[in-house]
């Protein structure tokens, strides 16, 4: 299954993933619209930096899924591989956000749900948003 | 003010005609002149020229010049020069008959002549080298003087006009010659000038050509560095030194230059269709010789001593059939100049691009 | 300083209704333009540092930038132009040799553009490269003056070294150093898939990019840096760099600051120290003294790779060409005075040497005059922008190109003319591994290809028009080209006709 991945060669610590996540995931429409009037949308993607190493994490979409394993309500699951949420059923325990080992699930801003990476299945990009968007080719999608 | 041939290049269409007997039987010059005439309308009266090989059995060991001269002065000056330069055993007017479509005929004259002993040891030159300097050096230096046909036991005729009437003019019906090539031009403007007719000779190589080679300039400018003169801006000239240069100066067989000038394509050589051998040389000819491909559409009769050489370019851009009867073999634009002088051929064929047709005398 | 005698150049226009505040041009900007008020919430600029590399403009997720030139103008004078006057006021100030990077920008003539192709009517057909076979091959090196016949009477086919090139361009000399590694890997593998060459410059070659050796060309210069043994086997050609377009007369100089570890290694020198080229080869004073060099090399290649020299286009370049040619040399690559340069005094650039499309032109008349233009092949360079120029430059003789600015353009550069800081935000004249980082060879490299790619198909469709199905026979054909408001000297210099003629 081809998932995203991250080459930290290339990682410029730029952060633009995380705005074309946010934008993406947002339903705006475009990245302005997303983020006018001081909105502030949450990205599922998270640029790590430091000692001169920069890596952009998000869901690893694990074979064995310690979040799907602890969500006591079964919002989490999943599909050909993909891990994701189905948000009419979560009810913001936190447990998946504890669990998880990258850290990369994310609370909503109203906190009352969480939200994590799915490939951009669910919005309308197509593709990956931090794919598509990323300007040195540090973020790939691809069968490894 | 019009340019003239060689102060402009011209490009033009054309006719070409031309056939050989292997067994060197000899054939009347009436017979051409009926083949060309039958492309008529692929000439527009602006040029046309025959070559006659084996028509002069008689003073086949002297070099034969014809020389066209805008004037007496122009004559003087260049008998001067063939005298210092040459034994002269014979000179003449060259025989014409007036033509009422055959117009200000510049003076035309023939010599057979041998080169000075002296002289020739002197230059330090094989005889034939030295012959073609000296015809070089005439044409370039000597103003109004032509030398428009050098080779031995041949003659070049040509003049401005359709080369049926071009043929009545040289009266060619008393000549005869083992094989003849014609040429009916049809240039894009007025040259009105003699020299520009076709074909066009160096020493016994003659050339006659349709096309417009887009490679023009390429092999102009290599072949002025080995001491050729490209005076007549025209396809023909560079073409006929390429093949004086490939076959005289560096010995390559008359195959090899049809894969140097009509080079097989890269995508054939690696096909898998050569011997190693063979696309090494291949490969070998494309780089050295590379300034000498010929593009662009044209195809061409090349007279020898002894022989006929007929090649297209290698997409076959332009016309070209052939045939065979008996020992004879014929060349032409069209198939109409050969079914008019033999219409029952064993064999009438289209050679394919780059393809070479090479006649010579079954006793050379 | 109190007074700013000069304003900045350009000027950062943010629109603030489209800036998210996303921070990405303050991150991207190695020369510290942008920077985020967190108190006041809002990005601001510093104009002045500024060089409008657009590496900011570029990225913008939102395309909220834009760099405009600065509107504040000096009283306008013709004579004393506000560039001039800003450098007197910078020179007053440093006491310095002003600095520059690529090529010669001012405005003298480009004589590509003067210069219009031949297409094929009526009389001869113009041929589609879409249906017919089309070619671009070219070789370089020495061709022998006759045919050669082994005893059986067969053809002799042994030739003197060659390149053989899958389209007559090449990417020009750039060292190590003055461009970055990953540029040099983009260069290296692009040259490998494309089947050309690619050029090491004089800073050696970096241990990772001797498995490119095949499509490399060595470089040998003034300082000789990373020249040994190894590096000379390593290549597929030597070249000696006797000058460079942009600065002829010239030396170079690397200064200490940017020789990190790496390039230490590479060049051979100790880091830290600086690395100077000198202007001439000590041991080059002279023609014959190239010739030595020229032999040398060959011995020590085993008379196994052409040796290129290549000089700066100068005013006497046709007769130092010729002597070139008969110095054992197998191909001559001549750089015009709007050749690129990672720093070159401003003055020497701007003021010196002569256009590419003249000295070409001289050189092949003048070769071909002596009749040694086989013992040599002609490489030009010194902004060859596109494949027009290309095919005018192969129709005046040339038989190749080489492209540097091109090929830095396709990396990202913007010519901001800015390399000599070492901050080039491109990842491409720069050692900061932060900014190295940026110019990613897998997409580099690709580039580079799709470029050339689609050079080649330009020049067959310009080709394919003049009735040429294949390259050699366009080299030297200048009856193809005419002038357009060029004066009857220049027509004479270039060898072409005027258009109409």
């Amino acid at each position: 299954m081809k998932k995203v991945y991250v080459n930290e060669d290339w990682c410029l610590a730029c952060h633009l993933c995380e705005y074309y996540c946010a934008a993406a995931n947002s339903g705006a429409g475009s990245m302005i619209k997303a983020f006018a009037g001081g909105k502030k949308p949450i990205p599922r993607i998270k640029v790590e930096e430091g000692s001169g190493i920069n890596f952009a994490v998000q869901c690893r979409h694990c074979d064995e899924p310690a979040c799907v394993k602890g969500c006591i309500t079964g919002a989490l699951s999943v599909k050909d591989g993909v891990i994701s949420c189905d948000e009419s059923r979560c009810v913001g325990c936190y447990t998946c956000v504890m669990s998880c080992p990258y850290g990369c699930i994310v609370i909503s801003e109203d906190s009352s749900v969480i939200q994590k990476c799915d490939l951009c299945l669910k919005n309308n990009n197509g593709e990956p948003a931090c794919v598509k968007g990323c300007p040195n080719g540090a973020i790939v999608l691809e069968e490894r | 003010m019009l340019e003239k041939e060689g102060q402009v290049r011209i490009p033009s269409g054309c006719a070409i005609s031309g056939f050989i007997s292997r067994d060197g039987k000899r054939i009347g010059g009436d017979k051409i002149v009926k083949s060309i005439s039958y492309m008529h309308d692929r000439s527009n009266g602006l040029g046309g020229g025959f070559a006659g090989y084996g028509i002069y059995p008689e003073y086949k060991e002297q070099y034969a010049f014809h020389i066209f001269y805008n004037s007496n002065d122009a004559r003087v000056e260049t008998e001067r020069f063939l005298d210092r330069h040459f034994d002269v055993v014979n000179l003449s007017r060259i025989p014409t008959k007036k033509h009422p479509n055959i117009t200000n005929e510049p003076l035309i004259w023939r010599y057979f002549l041998t080169p000075l002993p002296t002289k020739l040891a002197s230059s330090q030159l094989d005889e034939r080298e030295f012959v073609a300097q000296c015809v070089i050096n005439i044409n370039d230096r000597i103003d109004g003087s032509y030398v428009f046909s050098s080779g031995k036991n041949m003659g070049v005729f040509k003049a401005v006009g359709y080369p049926e009437d071009v043929g009545e003019f040289y009266r060619l019906d008393e000549y005869a010659g083992y094989a003849w090539t014609a040429h009916g031009r049809y240039p894009t403007n007025t040259p009105g000038w003699w020299g520009g007719a076709h074909p066009f000779a160096l020493l016994d190589y003659t050339i006659v050509h349709n096309g417009e080679i887009s490679s023009y300039d390429a092999n102009r400018r290599y072949i002025e560095m080995y001491g050729y003169k490209c005076n007549l801006l025209t396809d023909t000239e560079v073409i006929t030194y390429i093949f004086d240069f490939l076959n005289r100066k560096q010995n390559l067989s008359l195959e090899d230059i049809a894969k140097i000038i009509a080079a097989p394509f890269w995508t054939e050589i690696e096909s898998g269709k050569y011997s190693e051998t063979e696309k090494k040389k291949l490969k070998y000819f494309r780089n050295v010789f590379s300034s000498l491909l010929v593009t662009g559409p044209f195809s061409i009769i090349l007279g020898f001593d002894g022989g006929l050489m007929a090649l297209n370019d290698r997409l076959k851009l332009r016309s070209m059939v052939a045939a065979e009867k008996d020992d004879m073999v014929y060349l032409a634009s069209e198939e109409c100049a050969i079914r008019a002088i033999c219409p029952d051929a064993d064999r009438v064929w289209s050679p394919r691009g780059g393809e070479p047709i090479i006649v010579t005398l079954n006793d050379k | 300083m109190a007074i700013n005698y000069y304003q900045p150049l350009y000027e950062v226009m943010r629109d603030r209704d489209r800036c998210i505040k996303c921070r990405a041009c303050e991150r991207q900007c190695a020369n510290e333009v942008h920077s985020y008020d967190e108190e006041c919430d809002v990005m601001i600029s510093d104009s002045r540092q500024c060089v409008d590399c657009q590496r900011c403009v570029s990225i913008c997720p939102t395309n909220a930038l834009k760099i405009a030139n600065n509107p504040n103008t000096f009283r306008q004078n013709s004579n004393w132009s506000q560039q001039i006057m800003t450098e007197v006021y910078k020179q007053a100030e440093t006491g310095g040799v002003l600095l520059s990077a690529m090529g010669n920008p001012k405005e003298y003539p480009v004589y590509w553009d003067k210069i219009l192709l031949n297409a094929s009517q009526v009389t001869n057909p113009p041929i589609d490269p879409l249906r017919e076979p089309m070619e671009t091959k070219v070789f370089l090196g020495k061709k022998p003056k006759n045919v050669k016949f082994n005893k059986d009477g067969t053809i002799n086919t042994d030739l003197p070294p060659t390149l053989e090139l899958s389209t007559p361009i090449m990417f020009s000399a750039m060292s190590y150093g003055s461009i970055s590694k990953n540029a040099h890997e983009s260069l290296a593998r692009a040259a490998t898939e494309l089947g050309i060459y690619y050029n090491t410059g004089e800073g050696g070659l970096h241990k990772d990019f001797y498995k490119y050796g095949p499509n490399t060309i060595v470089q040998v210069a003034s300082g000789r840096f990373g020249v040994f043994r190894d590096y000379l086997e390593a290549g597929a050609a030597v070249e000696i760099k006797m000058g460079q377009g942009a600065k002829p007369g010239i030396g170079g100089h690397l200064p200490g600051a940017k020789i990190l570890e790496d390039i230490s290694k590479t060049r051979m020198i100790p880091m830290g120290t600086d690395a100077i080229s000198p202007a001439p080869h000590h041991d080059i004073y002279s023609i014959e003294d190239l010739r030595q060099l020229v032999f040398s090399l060959k011995e020590a290649t085993c008379y196994k790779k052409p040796v290129i020299v290549k000089i700066a286009a100068v005013h006497n370049v046709a007769a130092i060409a010729s002597g070139i040619a008969r110095s054992g040399a197998d191909i001559i690559a001549i750089d015009g005075y709007r050749g690129g340069t990672g720093a070159a005094p401003t003055r020497i650039r701007d003021n010196v040497g002569i256009p590419i499309e003249l000295a070409l032109a001289s050189v092949d008349q003048r070769l071909r005059d002596e009749g040694i233009r086989n013992e040599v092949s002609i490489v030009v360079a010194g902004s060859v922008r596109s494949s027009a120029d290309v095919v005018k430059a192969i129709a005046l003789g040339a038989d190749a190109v080489y492209i540097g600015t091109a090929a830095l353009l396709a990396l990202g550069c913007h010519l901001c003319r800015s390399c000599q800081t070492g901050r080039c935000n491109w990842g491409i004249a720069t050692q900061r591994p932060d900014l190295v980082k940026r110019l990613n060879p897998d997409i580099g490299y690709k580039r580079l290809v799709n470029l050339i790619h689609a050079w080649d198909h330009e020049i067959k469709e310009m080709m394919g028009g003049m009735g040429i199905n294949s390259v050699e026979a366009l080299r030297g054909n200048r009856l193809m080209l005419r002038g357009v408001g060029l004066t009857e000297k220049e027509l004479e210099v270039l060898g072409i006709q005027h258009a109409g003629q």
